[in-house]
Parts: structure tokens; C-alpha cells; sequence
């Protein structure tokens, strides 16, 4: 066992590379996750307007986001912005767009959830104390709407992380493509390296996610109640 | 009384659930055909005594005879020993997913393996006997709590146990249901059903016991006839619980 | 719109969604299996298996269906271990669906309380039969909501089959626009094909939701 295919990992600046990718990744999510959270509390705002309009609109947004692969839809702003638009999106503002839209879509879906279950006489009440609209929201009611959005913000987090993983698929530079680069100049001199590579991704991808998700459920179990 | 042969006894129970002992060394004896109520206050063992009475805790120490035959070693069948065992629980348990007439059936036909159309017709016959022949195809959400629990009593009823185990089946109960179960009590009694009964309701256990045990601590305090137990407790501990059953009259 | 186009490469879309249908069916039953086996070992506290599956949850819940079909398809033939495209795509799949499904069976499982198997072992049941007849039939319903999101969401999974060499639907969609530049329509065919897929699971599953609240449950 003296040549270790794992000793591609510390040839060169391999290793420096393949964290620079996942920053990529990371980078996305993030930025996804951010504007999901601000444009999915609007959404789920919207969302509990009993406007037949808006109904429809958001029901048919929501529905077709769920259904579709994120592929589909990663491939659809990609591809067919490109085109139909005549406007030449790259690789990382393309999957932001997809994200957001995604992530809005499942964050609005939450935030409505959280909002239809406060009790109708808590905006009574705080419209008895002389509050408008706006303060209503953000004084009483997001307030209490925290406890049960914070956790599942924090999940769509790391479902978020996973999903980069698709824009390889749409040609970014990101963890997958620096290894399949990485793999491609050592195929002679470690043959291996393939399992290595893959291998660690595999872990590197755990190691991010696997804190996150469990600060989530620790987070849901202490607020449970 | 006149001593009838023994149907359950138990002899030197010790329950501990690893933090301290729940039950210590407890004797008792219940005879065919009585009716035997537990009383004490809330974490005094009575539910758990019960409990123990048809395996579902386990015990540190003791025996327990049925028949007079032991039930509580390694050999019994359990599932044997509970047909002969009938159990009311506080929060009724009917199965959810099941109608009255199917949560009612489910004993007699897969664990006793008796004729559908047989099970089926004592299975109606009882359930008018507790006036609910009616609700037969209901479901368990349908029912009221007093319909539940008279549900469950019928469920338990059908096996045709040696012996009925009630623990604090009014509990749950609102005020106004809880005569239309314990009415179907007194009627057992009467009938002559052996019964073992942990209640709260003191003018109850007056009227159906034939003995009264009282329990505190983990032990049996007092044991008597409930005449003698409700108006001259021989313990101070019995005085104290029963007095917190009664209210004196604001002064001034 | 080139209708011409679009007709040409019909059956090549419906050959894709086919061996997608025909793949991602059987990664989701090997999933149930798996997720069965995990709740229940999760249920029992079967000593030494609990703790695997406990960690095989947590492996495949975090880590990319993309990054692990990577793994099986170049990664293990570096060590000797040859997996065909098909075989990769399911093991990889279940290895994913798995512990989606166990956590769907376990919620099921916990949400029956355990004075229901007191009562139906008081009236003489065996351990088994009231597992069969009492505990299993409320789990199930209970778990009915997961395990239909779950079937969706593995459905969409699928969809990065094209990265070992899968001939799906991604990859004639990314075929068509790469050779012919035929954008609209790849995309378009694209976008109906999954609709037709995953549509008539989703009205499934929201029908089969309602009937089950219907039926009525909890004492």
C-alpha cells in the first residue's frame, strides 16, 4: 500500500482547490438562502391575502416550483434565458435565480403556515392598541412566527447546499469540476484518484451539512413547546 | 363475610423502578365474585399495583396466583393470562382505525379464534346491554367519552374474563358522563363480576365495594369494609386523605 | 414553435421518461425496504444495528445524490468494484430514498402511544398481533403524507441520472439544445414530460391525504 491514492489530495495546492470549489457551492447557498428568507416571508405574506388573484398566482408559482426537478429548472433559466431573452446569464447568476425562486417558494409555503396558526385575536388585539398593518407584523407577529421559522430556514439551508451540487451540470466552476479537473491531470500518475477525490467531496458535503442539520434539530427540539 | 374461594392473590409484591421502591411488599387477596376498590393519593402506587396485577409492569419480588396457579414467572403466557384478566383503561384506548363493532370483535376472533357470527351476535348483545347498540359501525371519534369508555368496558367484557381490572376509567371524563359509566359498574357488581377498581370517586367506591384498600406510599394502610373505612378510618393517614373530600363552610 | 421538431424527438423524450419511471420505481421500493428495516430496528433499539442505521441516516441525509452517484460510478471501479449505469442509479437512489423513508415510518411509528399496545395486549393479543393489527395500521396511516412527499421528491432525484451516462431526460434535453440549438422545444418537452410524470403522483397523493383525514382517526 505505499502508493496511496490519497496522496493526490496533497499534491500541489490540490486540497486548497477542491475548498475553494466547495466555497462556491457554500457561497451560492448562501446568497440563495438570504434572499429566499427575505422574499419568502413577503411571499408568505401574500400568500394569506384572501384575494382570489393572488391566490391563484402564488398556488400555481408554488406548485410548479415543487414539481419540476431543480435540474429542470436550473436548465430552463440557463438554457432558455439565454435565448429567449437574448441575455447571456453565467453559470452562478443563473443557479442564484433558480435557488431563490425555489427557496422563496418553500420559505413562503412555511411562513404562511406559521402565520395562519397565530391566532386570529392577536392581530385584534393589536389593532385594538392603535397598531397599523405593518407594525402588527412586525411587533407581534413575526415575533412569535420566529420559533418555528428559524429551524426550518436553517434546514432549507443545508437542502439548499445539496442542490448546488446540480450546477456543475451547468458548467460551473465549482467542488464536482475542480475535482473532475484535479482527476483528469493525475490519470497517469495516480490512477486511482477518482475514489480519493470523489470520496472526499463525499465527506467534505457531510461535514458541512451534517452541523447545520443538526443545530436545526436541536433547535425544533428545544422550542417544540 | 363468608370466604369464597380465591381467585387472585398476591403475595410480598416489591415494584421498583430502579429510582427507590414504588410498591413494598403488598398482600392481598381478592375472592370470587368481589369487588375490591383501591383508593389513595395521586403517586401512591394504586395505578401501578393494577397494572402489575396483569403484567404490563414487571415486579422486583412477590407472586402472583390466578386460580392458584403462579402467574408471575418466566414461564407464563402472558396473552393466556390476560384473556382471564380483563383491563378498563383512564383514556379508553380503542383503537382509532377501528369501528366499535371491529375494536369490540378484535379479541374474540384473533386471539380466541371464536365463530364470527357467534362473537358478532354476543358482541351486539352487549352493547345494548350498556345501551349503545346504535353506535355499533360508529368510529371511536364519533363517540362521546362515557360512550368510549362503555365501549371499552364491552371490549373487555366479551373475553369473558375471571376478573375486571378498572383503572381510573372516569378520570378523563367530563362530570356529566362519568354516572353513565359507573352505572354500568354497579351493574357488573351486582351481576356478580369480580372487579378490582382504582377511583377517585369516593360516594362510588362507598356504593360498589365490598373492601376497601388504602394505599399510601407504596404500602397497604388500611384495609376494611367501606362503612367502617369511610366513617371510622383506624389510621391517621386515612383521616387526613379522606378529609381533603370535604369542605367546611366559609366562616363569618 | 417547430412542431416538426417536436415530433421527431417525441419518442426519444418517452423512451427517457420511461427507463426515468422504470428506475426511480424500483429505487423507491428498495427504499421502503430499507427505510422498514431502519424504523423498525430504530423501534425495537436493536443494539448494534440501531447505531448503523443511525449513521447511515445522517450520511445519506446530508450528502448530495450527485456527489454519491460519483462516488459509484468512478470512484468504486478504482477498486475493482464495476457497476453498470442502471445499477448505479438505483443504489444510489435507494441509498438516498432509505433514510427519507425510515424517517417518514418512524414519525409513524411514534406517533402511536404505547397505552394502545398495553390495551391490546390487556385483551389478550400476542406482541406480534397487536404490532399487526393495532400499532402497524395507525403508523402507516400517520406516515401516509411523508411517504407520498418522499415519492415526489426522489422522482425529481432522478433527474441527475444523466451524470452516469443515463440516456434521461436532462440528457436528451441537453443533447437536442447542444446539437440542434432547438432551445425552446427541448426545454419545452422538457418541462411536460416531468409534469406527466410527476403531476398524476402529486393529485395521488393529495387525494389519498384527504381520503385518510376523512376516515377518521384519533380517539
Amino acid at each position: 500500500m505505499q502508493d496511496l491514492g490519497i496522496r493526490v489530495l496533497f499534491m500541489g495546492n490540490n486540497f486548497a482547490r477542491l475548498m475553494g470549489g466547495l466555497w462556491i457551492t457554500v457561497k451560492i447557498s448562501l446568497i440563495s438562502v438570504a434572499l429566499s428568507i427575505i422574499f419568502g416571508i413577503l411571499l408568505g405574506m401574500v400568500m394569506t391575502l384572501k384575494n382570489p388573484i393572488t391566490r391563484c398566482i402564488t398556488k400555481v408559482y408554488l406548485e410548479f416550483i415543487r414539481i419540476m426537478p431543480q435540474l429542470v429548472l436550473l436548465f430552463l433559466v440557463y438554457f432558455g434565458a439565454t435565448k429567449s431573452f437574448g441575455i447571456q446569464l453565467s453559470g452562478q447568476v443563473s443557479a442564484v435565480i433558480v435557488f431563490t425562486l425555489w427557496g422563496t417558494a418553500e420559505m413562503g409555503d412555511l411562513v404562511r403556515g406559521a402565520l395562519i396558526s397565530i391566532p386570529k385575536h392577536q392581530y385584534e388585539s393589536g389593532a385594538a392598541l392603535g397598531l397599523d398593518v405593518i407594525q402588527i407584523y412586525r411587533y407581534i407577529i413575526i415575533p412569535q412566527t420566529q420559533r418555528r421559522l428559524i429551524p426550518l430556514a436553517i434546514n432549507l439551508m443545508t437542502r439548499m447546499i445539496k442542490t448546488t451540487s446540480l450546477i456543475v451540470l451547468i458548467g460551473v466552476v465549482e467542488v464536482m469540476k475542480v475535482a473532475q479537473q484535479i482527476i483528469e491531470a493525475n490519470r497517469y500518475t495516480v490512477p486511482d484518484s477518482a475514489l480519493w477525490i470523489y470520496g472526499t467531496i463525499f465527506f467534505l458535503y457531510f461535514i458541512v451539512c451534517w452541523p447545520i442539520s443538526r443545530l436545526a434539530a436541536r433547535m425544533e427540539k428545544k422550542w417544540a413547546n | 363475610m363468608v370466604q369464597k374461594e380465591k381467585l387472585l392473590e398476591i403475595h410480598h409484591l416489591h415494584k421498583d423502578y430502579g429510582n427507590g421502591p414504588v410498591l413494598k411488599d403488598i398482600s392481598l387477596d381478592v375472592h370470587k365474585g368481589e369487588v375490591v376498590v383501591l383508593i389513595g393519593p395521586s403517586g401512591c402506587g394504586k395505578s401501578t399495583f393494577l397494572r402489575c396485577m396483569n403484567g404490563l409492569e414487571q415486579i422486583q419480588s412477590g407472586e402472583i396466583l390466578l386460580d392458584g396457579n403462579v402467574i408471575t414467572d418466566n414461564k407464563t403466557k402472558w396473552s393466556d393470562v390476560r384473556q382471564k384478566i380483563g383491563m378498563v383503561f383512564q383514556s379508553y384506548e380503542l383503537f382509532p382505525h377501528m369501528t366499535v363493532i371491529d375494536n369490540i370483535l378484535l379479541g374474540p376472533l384473533k386471539v380466541q379464534k371464536k365463530d364470527k357470527k357467534e362473537a358478532e351476535k354476543e358482541a351486539k348483545e352487549l352493547l345494548g346491554r350498556v345501551g349503545l347498540l346504535d353506535k355499533k359501525d360508529a368510529f371511536p371519534r364519533q363517540l362521546s367519552g362515557g360512550q368510549k369508555q362503555r365501549v371499552a368496558i364491552v371490549r373487555a367484557l366479551i373475553m369473558r374474563p375471571e376478573i375486571l381490572l378498572f383503572d381510573e376509567v372516569t378520570a378523563a371524563l367530563d362530570p356529566e358522563m362519568v354516572r353513565e359509566v359507573l352505572d354500568v359498574m354497579l351493574e357488573l357488581a351486582k351481576a356478580g363480576s369480580t372487579m378490582v377498581i382504582v377511583t377517585h370517586e369516593m360516594q362510588f367506591a362507598r356504593a360498589v365495594a365490598d373492601r376497601i384498600v388504602f394505599l399510601d406510599g407504596g404500602e397497604i394502610v388500611e384495609m376494611d369494609a367501606p362503612e367502617k373505612f369511610f366513617t371510622q378510618p383506624k389510621t391517621d393517614r386515612a383521616r387526613r386523605f379522606l378529609n381533603t373530600f370535604t369542605f367546611k363552610k366559609k366562616e363569618g | 414553435m417547430d412542431i416538426g421538431f417536436v415530433t421527431k424527438y417525441l419518442p426519444m423524450y418517452v423512451e427517457a421518461a420511461k427507463l426515468t419511471l422504470r428506475l426511480g420505481i424500483t429505487g423507491i421500493l428498495f427504499s421502503i425496504i430499507i427505510g422498514i428495516i431502519c424504523s423498525l430496528a430504530g423501534y425495537y433499539r436493536v443494539p448494534v444495528i440501531k447505531r448503523i442505521t443511525a449513521i447511515y441516516i445522517e450520511l445519506s441525509r446530508n450528502t448530495p445524490l450527485l456527489v454519491q452517484l460519483f462516488f459509484l460510478y468512478f470512484g468504486l471501479p478504482k477498486i475493482g468494484i464495476m457497476l453498470s449505469s442502471e445499477s448505479c442509479a438505483v443504489i444510489g437512489l435507494s441509498f438516498l430514498g432509505g433514510s427519507y423513508m425510515a424517517e417518514a415510518f418512524r414519525s409513524g411509528l411514534e406517533a402511536v402511544e404505547k397505552s394502545q399496545v398495553e390495551s391490546a395486549l390487556a385483551i389478550g393479543l400476542s406482541h406480534p398481533q397487536a404490532m399487526r393489527y393495532v400499532v402497524f395500521p395507525q403508523a402507516l396511516a400517520v406516515s401516509v403524507p411523508a411517504l407520498c412527499a418522499n415519492v415526489i421528491f426522489l422522482i425529481k432525484e432522478t433527474s441527475v441520472f444523466s451524470v452516469v451516462a443515463l440516456a434521461d431526460l436532462m440528457y436528451v434535453a441537453k443533447d437536442l439544445i447542444g446539437l440542434y440549438y432547438q432551445t425552446d422545444e427541448a426545454l419545452l418537452m422538457l418541462v411536460i414530460a416531468y409534469l406527466v410524470l410527476l403531476l398524476p403522483v402529486s393529485l395521488a397523493a393529495g387525494w389519498l391525504e384527504r381520503r385518510l383525514r376523512y376516515a377518521g382517526f384519533g380517539n
